[in-house]
Formats: structure tokens, C-alpha cells, sequence
């Protein structure tokens, strides 16, 4: 399956993506770092018991200046260094691992193999078999395991190979993952972390191509992320090893080969906070995971047509981060919503419900929300590329919702 | 038939096959000289000529037959208990019997509702496993739990005020009948779902092993994981028997086959209905055991719990037994046989000790009185502490939703939804 992501295949779809433009987009994202950083207090967040009030204040994060000097200093060595996104999960969980020797990873073909998409490579010869388990193709039963493990002190990584494959974990996420910690009145706790590649490839067909975050949004007791660059990858791949909660984390077939250059220091991403993509001033688009790209491929063409579009990723799906959202919508009063999801009960319709709810006042036009047709991901690729938004879509929706 | 008490005689003679070989019926024999850990008597030549020809490379410690153990038992001491040994199994059992009468009791009084599924009859096998067990061994059971709870020392006050609902009950009110947790006790639930808990026993004995080959700590913690009949049938239970074995886990499968799933019947719902030979097809010993014989269940228990702590991985223990009561309170109970629940019901584990601990002279009538009456008084008095303990009040709904409050996300004024004070209030939307 990652010879998919390597083939030439890869590199059409995010035919604007090679390392050249990777850094370019990287550029684009660490100006605009700067304002997740500030308000994420990432470095400094320890445990619970630490301020909330965070983001609020105005105090210089160590994070800021390493920013800030990738910006200004590029070229420089000692700030930073380059690495692929599957790369840096691997060392946001090499780093976790070490750190904390409560930290496991169970999944099939994690071990040995190092991973279906190479998350997990080298990391059963450092830490061994036990610390990084290969299990039998048996999901339910693997993800209950991990989750008795998690109940009594240990803190798995639980990888499905594909996300698609959680579907048969289905009971013990939704029972034992999401509500046990409730059902046992507080007494246990289940700080797993389960993630593994979902979303449309490069025509794996229906049943690899899926987008579970839609079916597990409404499990209570759980939270759900979605990273999108190497930077964020590894922050929320840290954030959500440390956290107390189950994390699903979800990541992309097609985003593993992205190139950016991440700080060496080390540092996590806020669980519950979006990222502001690009600022702007016109129309608020909220997307995550691969549709980004795709955002700000169109991004690109909407500049050009004179309009300045502000790019969120909302990375946390759940809880969605009404603060940084309506915020923006404030400023903007247009909303489109980009997903890969569904169009029925997808994540864009669970957040435009939550923005009507929230912000009705402030809207000049409906919500709109670009998802994915409902229908079962065909193999042709030309059918494929219809049923995923395209850059051509979003920007004739930015022009409608604009007139 | 009467329960014949005889240490040796580890299994009754299933009633299900009449004609058939008792040879079948006996638990697995393990050759020491085997290469196949599990091969048993009674498969055919052929089939144990393959098995052991595929595991002839595997290399498994030769395991002391249960028989073996008994009968060397037998040799050095007649009884199989002590006198004190016998009075804590006595007590226990009566505990789970009087709790569950008064349950019933107050569920039809109106104390307690939805779901509960009583432990009438089945008390042997709580009581022969759990006491052998420490505090830190853990112990997970399906929705038929109250006794799984109250053997591993969860008090009948905790529980009784969970099952009314209570904010002293074990789970806060929060879980009900089919959800008893005791982080204290290491009960790592009650679960609603059949199968379910199989997984997260399997894991906590993997937490054991993790300790011991990973963290290098001393650990010889157990996990006990009871299910019924059932369950057997159910995908989990062969995922995780699969696990279990391969990884040599802490583990000991307890099925509490009690014939009934609901109104299904287990001959109608299992091809093989000899739950315990599937133990060998996934390479761990499978043992048959009368479960309404409190004596015999401790006996495999004893051998079964020093294999899991010696490290050499789980057992099946597939316990004959039979619950007098229908599947839950809800449940009239009309489709089971007459004839068979007297069969059982002269069975009683209850009677059947308290037979042995006075024809032994282990005990006298009097003593085991004052027991009975004791467990009388506290069952009592945890239906008083449990009507006279506070409901839950709102501020409680959106606790424990989430370990880490921060959960429920960023609201739009900026500050976490836990921090704002409709949330402790449970008047909060999120």
C-alpha cells in the first residue's frame, strides 16, 4: 500500500506538492504559525491542573522564537530540521516512548514490518516485542486488549492499518473506549490513542477509502483529531499520547510523504485548538486533514481573483474549536465548509449545525459545505476524482458565496 | 442425582451426552512427553498426528494434569480445606445468595430497575475462583456481575447503592446493575455487552506480562474473565483465546455455562456444545469442572491461577452450572424444563458445602447459622445505607465524561467549556 504513496500516482494528486512548493506552503503556514502559537501555550501545558486561561495571555512562548526564527533564517542548521509527515509521527512516538515507558503500540504489522506506511518503523528493534506488538488480524479484539492494558497502566498506541479497518473495533470504541471511564463513575481511566490512514487515496477502492470520523463523532467520551503537516502530526501524535482521554488521531493515505521542517525542541499541539491556515479577510473556509491542500491550491486561484479567502484547519473534529471558529466568522460573516467526509452526517454537517448555533448573528449567507458525494469510493479515478472537492469546486463556491 | 463431593472426581457426567463416552467428558490429560500443548485423548489419530506434526517446533513447558495434582493432593490430606477455608467459602457464597434474594426484593419494589441478572445457583464458581485470588488480580465479568463484585471484596453497601442508583454506589450511580467497577478491587467491570469484557481481561493480563518482561517489576497479578455459554459462541472469545495463548497471558478463561442464553438453549445454539475442547484448538489446556461444586471449581481454580502466575499462560475452565433464577428480573422464566431446574436445584452449591463442612466436622450447624445470620444483617443494613444515601445530583451528568475535562472543547468566549460554571452545574450545553 505505500508503494501508492511513492508511485508517480502520489504526485499527481497533490499535483502542486513537491518539496518545493511544500516549503513554499510552509512558509505560508509558519507566518501563520505564529498565531497558533501564541495562543497554544504547547510547550508549557503540563497536566490539567495547569492554567486553562493560557490563551489569553500575551507572554512569550519558547516556540514563538523558534518560529520565528525559522522564518527569518531559513537556511540555517541549528533551528529545525527537515522531515517527512510519516516521519514525524514516528518521532513524536519514538519521543513519547522514550519518555514515558508506559507507552505501547499494538497494531498489525507494526512490529516487523514497521508499519503498514512506516509509522512504526524501527521502533520494535529499539524497544522490542512486547513494547511494540504485533497483533493477529483480530481489531475488536486488539482494541479491547488495548483498552484492558489502558485501564490498568499502561498507555497503548492502538494503530489500525487502515481506519477503514476500525469498523470491526466499532464496539469496543464505542462502549469500552468511549463511555467506560463514565460507566465506572470516574475510576478508570482509557489514555489510548488510536490511530491509522484513512481518507481517499489513489483508487484503493471503496472499503480503504473511508472516513470513519463521521461514524465515531458522536461517541460521547472520546476526542478526535486530524493532522495535516509534519509539524502538526507530531504535536498531536505527543499532545494525544499525553493526554488522559482517548484520542482517535486521524491521519491521511495521501499526506505521509509531506516535507516540512519541523523545531527540534521539543513541543505538542493543543488537542482542542484549530489552525489558522492563512488569515484574511473575505470568507471563512474550514477544512482539515488532506481537503487543506486542496483549499489552498484554490486559495491560490482566489488570490489571484482578488479575493483573500481565511484558511482554518480545524484539526480538532472533536470538539470543534468555537473560539478560533467564531472568531473568524465574526470577522468574515461567510462560511464554507471543505471536508472529505460524506455529505450525510459528515464533520461539515455536525459543525455547520454548530455554527448556526452559534453564530447565526453574524452570517451574511447560508453555511455552505463542499464534502465528498455520497457514494461508495469508486476505483475508476475518474469517478474517484468526482466524488472528493476539488480546488475547482471551492473556488466557484467562494465566488458564490461572495457575490 | 446427588452432588457427590469426592475430591477426586472432578466432573459430573454431562447431562447432555447420555450415551456417549464419559472418555469425552474427562478434562485434558497432559501427556508430559507431548510436543502439542493441549492434545487431547480425544481427537482422532489423524488430526492429532497433523496438530502435532504443525507444532512439533513449539516448545511448551510440560503442564501437571489437573488429575495429577488432585490425586497427590489426596495422598498427603483427605479434605481439600481447612476449617477456616471453608467457613470464608461459606460465607461468600451465602453472601452472593442472600444479596441477590434481597435484589430481587427491592427491584419488585421498585428500588432498582431496567436490567438485572441474578447469581442464584452459580455462586460456586464465584466463590471457587475469586478466593484465591489477591487484591491486585483483577477480575472482569459480564452483566451478571454482583456476586464477581461482592467475592472480590467490592462492599454489598457499594453495591446495593449502585444498583439503586446512588452516589455512593461503587460507580457514583453512574453504571447500574451490568456495570460494577472497583478500581480498589481490581473489578474491572460489568459489561452489558456479551464478549466485551473478554478483551479487556485479555489486556489487563497483558498489562501483567508487560510489567514483568518490559518494566522489569515483580508481578505475578492474574486477570480472571467469567462469561456464559453464550459468549462462546461470539468472535471475541476466539480472538482473544487466540491472544492469549500465543503471548502465554496471565489469564484464565472462566465460561459459566449455565445452558441458557436468555430462552436459547446452548445445544441449540453451539455446533460443538463442549465448550471446553475448544481451549486445545488454540493451544492452552481446556478443563471441564461441575460448577455447582464449590470444592472441585477451587480445585481447577487453584491449578489453573499457579499456571497463569508461573507464566505459562492461560487455561479454559468451562464450569457446569445453572442459575435458579430466570435470565433477569424481566424474564418469566417459562421456557426452561421443570424436570431440569429440580435436577439442579438439588444441587445447590450452598447445601452441597454446607453437607461437607458438617459430615467432615469442619464446622457445626451453629456456626454456619451465626453465618447465615451475619450475611442477613449486613445485606440489610447495605439496603439501609443504600435508601438513606443521596441520588446523584445535576452538577454530576457532565463529570467523568471525559478524564480531562478539557474534552468538551473550546467554547466560543474562548475558555474551555469545563470552566464555565453551567458545567459544574450540568446545565451546560456541550
Amino acid at each position: 500500500m505505500s508503494s501508492i504513496i511513492h508511485g508517480p500516482g502520489a504526485a499527481t494528486a497533490l499535483s502542486t506538492f513537491n518539496p518545493v512548493d511544500s516549503k513554499k506552503l510552509t512558509n505560508l503556514s509558519v507566518r501563520s504559525q505564529r498565531y497558533i502559537v501564541a495562543g497554544s501555550d504547547a510547550s508549557k501545558k503540563k497536566s490539567f491542573g495547569s492554567s486553562l486561561t493560557v490563551r489569553h495571555s500575551q507572554k512569550l512562548i519558547p516556540n514563538a522564537a523558534a518560529v520565528a526564527t525559522k522564518k527569518e533564517a531559513d537556511t540555517s542548521a541549528s533551528t529545525g530540521h527537515e522531515l517527512l509527515l510519516f516521519e514525524a509521527l514516528q518521532e513524536g512516538l519514538e519521543e513519547e516512548m522514550d519518555r514515558d515507558a508506559n507507552v505501547c503500540v499494538m497494531g498489525e504489522d507494526v512490529g516487523h514490518y514497521g508499519g503498514s506506511y512506516k509509522v512504526t518503523k524501527g521502533l520494535a528493534d529499539k524497544f522490542g516485542d512486547l513494547r511494540v506488538l504485533d497483533t493477529p488480524i483480530c481489531e475488536n479484539a486488539f482494541t479491547g486488549m488495548a483498552i484492558g492494558a489502558a485501564m490498568t497502566g499502561l498507555r497503548p498506541v492502538i494503530e489500525g492499518m487502515n481506519m477503514g479497518f476500525l469498523l470491526l473495533a466499532f464496539n469496543q470504541i464505542s462502549n469500552n473506549c468511549g463511555m467506560l471511564h463514565y460507566t465506572s463513575g470516574g475510576q478508570f481511566t482509557i489514555p489510548v490513542v488510536i490511530r491509522g490512514p484513512g481518507g481517499v487515496g489513489r483508487q484503493l477502492g471503496a472499503e480503504h477509502s473511508q472516513r470513519l470520523e463521521s461514524y465515531f463523532q458522536s461517541i460521547p467520551g472520546i476526542q478526535m483529531v486530524a493532522c495535516s503537516t509534519p509539524y502538526n502530526a507530531k504535536g498531536l501524535m505527543k499532545a494525544a499520547i499525553r493526554s488522559e482521554n482517548p484520542v482517535i488521531l486521524f491521519e491521511h493515505v495521501l499526506l505521509y510523504n509531506l516535507k516540512e521542517k519541523i523545531p527540534d525542541e521539543d513541543y505538542i499541539c493543543n488537542l482542542e485548538e484549530a489552525e489558522m491556515v492563512r488569515p484574511g479577510e473575505h470568507i471563512t473556509i474550514l477544512t482539515y486533514s488532506r481537503m487543506r491542500y486542496h483549499v489552498m491550491q484554490a486559495a491560490k486561484t482566489l488570490v489571484n481573483k482578488g479575493y483573500d479567502p481565511e484558511v482554518i484547519d480545524i484539526r480538532s473534529l472533536k470538539p470543534f474549536d468555537l473560539h478560533t471558529i467564531g472568531n473568524s466568522v465574526k470577522k468574515t460573516h461567510r462560511v464554507l465548509i471543505v471536508e472529505e467526509c460524506m455529505r450525510t452526517g459528515g464533520i461539515g454537517a455536525s459543525l455547520t449545525a454548530a455554527i448556526n448555533e452559534n453564530f447565526h448573528d453574524y452570517l451574511d449567507a447560508p453555511v455552505m459545505c463542499l464534502s465528498s458525494q455520497d457514494v461508495p469510493t469508486p476505483y475508476a479515478g475518474t469517478l474517484e476524482e468526482w466524488t472528493v472537492v476539488q480546488p475547482a469546486q471551492i473556488v466557484t463556491a467562494v465566488e458564490q458565496l461572495c457575490q | 442425582m446427588a452432588t457427590a463431593f469426592a475430591p477426586t472426581k472432578l466432573t459430573a457426567t454431562l447431562p447432555l451426552h447420555g450415551s456417549q463416552e464419559n472418555r469425552l467428558l474427562l478434562p485434558i490429560r497432559l501427556a508430559p512427553h507431548s510436543s502439542f500443548l493441549g492434545s487431547t485423548r480425544s481427537l482422532t489419530a489423524h488430526s492429532s498426528r497433523r496438530l502435532n506434526h504443525a507444532h512439533a517446533t513449539r516448545r511448551s513447558p510440560p503442564v501437571v494434569g489437573v488429575q495429577e495434582v488432585v490425586k497427590e493432593k489426596k495422598s498427603i490430606n483427605s479434605l481439600l480445606i481447612t476449617k477456616e477455608e471453608g467457613l470464608v467459602l461459606y460465607e461468600d457464597m451465602i453472601l452472593g445468595r442472600s444479596f441477590e434474594d434481597m435484589c430481587a426484593q427491592m427491584y419488585y419494589r421498585g428500588k432498582m430497575f431496567g436490567f438485572v441478572h441474578l447469581y442464584n445457583g452459580q455462586e460456586a464458581v464465584s466463590t471457587g475462583f475469586i478466593k484465591l485470588l489477591t487484591k491486585s488480580d483483577s477480575v472482569v465479568s459480564t452483566y451478571r456481575d454482583h456476586v464477581h463484585a461482592l467475592s472480590k471484596g467490592v462492599s454489598a453497601r457499594a453495591v446495593m447503592s449502585e444498583l439503586f442508583g446512588k452516589v455512593t454506589g461503587c460507580c457514583r450511580g453512574q453504571g447500574g446493575s451490568m456495570h460494577m467497577f472497583s478500581k480498589e478491587h481490581n473489578m474491572l467491570g460489568g459489561f452489558a455487552f456479551i464478549g466485551e469484557g473478554i478483551p479487556v481481561a485479555t489486556g489487563a493480563a497483558f498489562s501483567s506480562k508487560y510489567r514483568r518482561d518490559v518494566l522489569k517489576q515483580d508481578c505475578e497479578d492474574v486477570t480472571v474473565a467469567f462469561f456464559g455459554d453464550g459468549t462462546c459462541n461470539n468472535g471475541q472469545f476466539y480472538e482473544c483465546l487466540n491472544m492469549a495463548a500465543l503471548w502465554k497471558l496471565p489469564i484464565i478463561f472462566v465460561v459459566e455455562n449455565n445452558l441458557w442464553a436468555i430462552g436459547m438453549s446452548h445445544l441449540r445454539a453451539t455446533s460443538d456444545p463442549e465448550i471446553w475442547k475448544k481451549g486445545p484448538a488454540f493451544g492452552m489446556p481446556g478443563v471441564h469442572v461441575d460448577g455447582m461444586d464449590v470444592l472441585k471449581v477451587r480445585e481447577v481454580a487453584k491449578e489453573a491461577v499457579t499456571r497463569a502466575r508461573r507464566g505459562e499462560g492461560p487455561t479454559l475452565v468451562e464450569c457446569e452450572t445453572y442459575r435458579f433464577r430466570g435470565h433477569s428480573l424481566a424474564d418469566p422464566d417459562e421456557l426452561r424444563d421443570a424436570a431440569e431446574k429440580a435436577k439442579y436445584a438439588a444441587r445447590d452449591p450452598i447445601a452441597a458445602l454446607k453437607k461437607y463442612l458438617i459430615e467432615n466436622n469442619l464446622a457445626k450447624e451453629a456456626e454456619l447459622k451465626s453465618i447465615e445470620k451475619k450475611i442477613d444483617e449486613l445485606v440489610e443494613e447495605a439496603v439501609e445505607f443504600a435508601d438513606a444515601s443521596p441520588q446523584p445530583g445535576r452538577s454530576q451528568l457532565l463529570e467523568n465524561v471525559f478524564a480531562d475535562p478539557k474534552g468538551f472543547g473550546i467554547g466560543p468566549d474562548g475558555r474551555y467549556r469545563c470552566e464555565d460554571p453551567k458545567f459544574t452545574e450540568g446545565t451546560a450545553q456541550v
